[in-house]
């Protein structure tokens, strides 16, 4: 018997449907993320002015060449960058597992708390950097103050290298450890109290059953937000460009202590108006990011049970 | 039966539909109003002048934006890149104008909409400074920086050095003598007390009076080969190093807290400064006085009003600039604000002579800046005066923060003053 009309159209449906679902997010991707991209690696070809797109020079990789073999500022932006990715994506996993485990907890005004811990997410990142700035000014800063109470001298935060990057650590960690410790408390709740109880019955306590019951069955979640703090934190822009605002923002301090890649991609563009450079680095910065996360992937796949 | 012509239809449909929408989104007339931008950075003291200007054009409704002074740039250049989102009139300050009248396409060509007949109402050299090199005209001239000293009249006295206006401008003929009270004041110093503000500041001040900056009039850099710079440099290094800085640098949040916290005693003052002053610590009133600068006259500063070729209004854009840049509204600028003027027939102007500010102790700033631009030298802006600004800024942070030694900074900064181009 033939198929009728109505029964090829369902046929049709049920294939094609699904592909339509799926589609809206292929299209914004392409508009807003694969688009951008490829238009980015073709000006990373080109000598070009920011203002002055009709006078742009096809030269190749000659940008790249500049940047990986003749230019320590922008190995020294990522050094920054590495440095400071260290220093904040560890304390920001660790700090969130630990709070969510005391969330996790019987404890009065839970939901509070619960709340209170997506606040930082919340707030303006350019209004926490200008108030941390501040909390760590040299002469006036509330961290010196509380430092002097120690006998510890006073810290020119922004002048060094060790202090700027732990100044600008301290921001990101305190911005973003309330949304990974959410995350894991949700998957906290997940674990059926049962294996509490018969570990309780094994004679393993509060540690032990941390390290070794809620830490491997949050593996999924652990890489879930290593990967994400990473891609976060190797474009680090707005904590480092404000932390010491002025006319030298972009350049990072004085000496470039503290200029991450991304705010040297900036300085390139936005200063300098060297399109064709800060395109280059652009797409290194994108590719030093998918080698890192993919580090991090591997680093915390390997948290098992035993 | 179905008609054929549907997909006409609906084409006719859209169109008529995209050419509503389109008439609507142009709407300029959105309450019958045209509405104009202006984006500016610090303090210009317009927000009396748009409201006289709006009482006498009830068409037009003008809007600020104010941002900070390198943000203001960046966005600027961000905006003239993509081809959206400038402000219809926008603000250039001296540093970066050279940096956009290399692209004169961006912007209306002031020459064409009658600009050429209101030439001579500037000083000749800043009507020159936003001359591209094709002839056009991107910008009129607002204020010119003028130099003075700014000083604590308290800190002064208290470490023994005499508070008077006169007496101080004569405490310091040149530079070095600058520096030697500043070792007078240090020994005697209020606790936590430094003579100035941070080398940074100094050190624009000193090169201002150059008659060769950064750049020769064929836009060559000569940081390296201008034997005035590194005489300057050299000085304020010295200073540095005899502990009379504060070591802010300018235009930071720590440096806007050493106004209200008293952390030094002077500061070199642009006409445009001594608002900031007043906005920074408005808890001071009466206890800065401002004395003459060190060897004459000389420029920091001082900006320009654009319009960006990319706005809906040029042509009320251009007439609005004209406006708020004519004689009689700098001259109302300086009494408000204190911006010192850039039309010369204000100069002997008893209005603008006479005037004495009063939040600085009632200083004659009116003759002290007049006679400043009088004796001003015109010293030629290149291409990037702004990013060598920024880098000088970073070389003498390195030295106040101990990081380098002022040979090894200045090393530094050639490098890096290089790669400009």
């Amino acid at each position: 018997m033939a198929l009728t009309l109505a029964d090829r159209r369902h046929k049709w449906d049920v294939k094609l449907s699904p592909f339509g679902f799926v589609s809206p997010y292929f299209l914004i991707f392409g508009v807003f993320g694969l688009f951008p991209l490829l238009y980015t690696a073709f000006v990373s070809l080109q000598k070009r002015n920011l203002l002055d797109a009709e006078g742009a020079q096809f030269i190749g990789f000659g940008n790249y060449e500049q940047l990986l073999f003749h230019d320590p500022y922008f190995w020294n932006s990522m050094g920054n960058t590495v440095s400071l990715w260290l220093l904040t994506t560890i304390p920001q996993i660790l700090f969130a597992l630990g709070i969510a485990h005391l969330l996790n907890r019987r404890l009065r005004g839970r939901m509070f708390f619960r709340m209170g811990m997506i606040l930082p997410n919340i707030t303006s990142v350019a209004a926490v950097t200008i108030i941390f700035a501040q909390l760590f000014g040299r002469d006036f800063g509330l961290v010196n103050w509380v430092l002097s109470w120690f006998g510890a001298g006073q810290v020119d935060w922004q002048a060094g290298t060790a202090s700027s990057h732990t100044a600008i650590a301290a921001m990101v960690v305190w911005r973003w450890t309330g949304y990974h410790a959410l995350i894991f408390l949700a998957s906290m709740q997940a674990i059926p109290s049962s294996m509490y109880e018969a570990a309780t019955l094994d004679g393993a306590r509060g540690w032990q059953q941390f390290w070794r019951i809620t830490v491997p069955l949050l593996r999924p979640q652990i890489i879930f937000s290593t990967v994400i703090a990473t891609t976060g934190n190797m474009r680090l822009l707005a904590e480092p460009l404000l932390f010491n605002p002025g006319t030298a923002a972009a350049t990072g301090g004085s000496d470039r202590q503290f200029q991450t890649a991304a705010l040297y991609l900036y300085e390139q563009g936005f200063t300098k108006y060297d399109f064709g450079y800060s395109s280059a680095i652009a797409l290194i910065l994108a590719v030093a990011t998918m080698l890192v996360a993919g580090l991090s992937y591997l680093v915390t796949r390997r948290i098992q049970t035993d | 039966m179905r008609p054929k012509t549907t997909p006409r239809l609906v084409l006719a449909v859209v169109c008529a539909a995209v050419t509503a929408l389109s008439a609507c989104g142009s709407g300029d007339a959105a309450g019958g109003k045209t509405k104009l931008s202006l984006g500016l950075f610090g303090n210009f003291g317009y927000t009396d002048l748009i409201k006289e200007y709006q009482a006498a054009h009830p068409d037009i409704e003008i809007t600020e934006r104010t941002a900070a002074y390198s943000d203001h740039h960046k966005n600027l250049a961000a905006h003239l890149a993509t081809g959206g989102g400038a402000a219809d009139i926008e603000a250039i300050d001296t540093g970066y104008v050279a940096q956009f009248k290399a692209t004169p396409d961006k912007f209306v060509d002031l020459n064409t909409v009658g600009g050429d007949k209101l030439k001579d109402r500037w000083l000749s050299w800043k009507w020159s400074a936003s001359l591209a090199k094709g002839g056009q005209q991107i910008g009129y001239g607002t204020d010119v920086g003028g130099l003075a000293i700014c000083y604590r009249r308290d800190l002064f006295q208290d470490a023994g050095l005499p508070a008077d206006r006169d007496a101080v401008s004569a405490l310091w003929p040149t530079w070095q003598a600058f520096f030697d009270a500043g070792k007078r004041f240090q020994a005697k110093a209020p606790n936590g007390v430094k003579f100035m503000d941070g080398g940074p500041t100094v050190l624009n001040a000193i090169f201002g009076q150059a008659p060769v900056g950064y750049y020769d009039q064929s836009d060559q850099l000569v940081v390296d080969s201008n034997q005035a710079l590194r005489t300057g440099w050299d000085q304020v290094v010295d200073a540095v190093k005899a502990n009379l800085s504060a070591g802010l640098l300018y235009s930071t949040p720590t440096w806007n807290t050493g106004f209200t916290q008293g952390q030094f005693a002077t500061v070199t003052c642009p006409a445009w400064m001594m608002t900031k002053i007043k906005d920074q610590a408005p808890d001071t009133a009466g206890k800065w006085d401002v004395a003459a600068v060190p060897g004459g006259g000389g420029n920091w500063g001082g900006s320009y009003l654009t319009i960006p070729k990319q706005g809906k209004h040029t042509k009320e854009a251009a007439e609005l600039a004209a406006w708020l840049t004519a004689p009689e509204q700098q001259a109302k600028v300086f009494t408000s604000k204190g911006l010192l003027p850039s039309t010369p027939s204000l100069y002997d102007d008893p209005k603008i002579t006479g005037y004495t500010n009063p939040f600085f102790n009632n200083a004659p700033v009116g003759k002290v800046f007049t006679d400043a631009a009088k004796k001003l030298n015109p010293q030629y802006q290149g291409p990037k005066a702004g990013d060598v600004q920024t880098e000088f800024g970073n070389a003498m942070q390195r030295v106040e923060q101990g990081k380098q030694d002022g040979a090894a900074a200045w090393q530094q900064l050639v490098g890096d003053v290089a790669k400009l181009k």
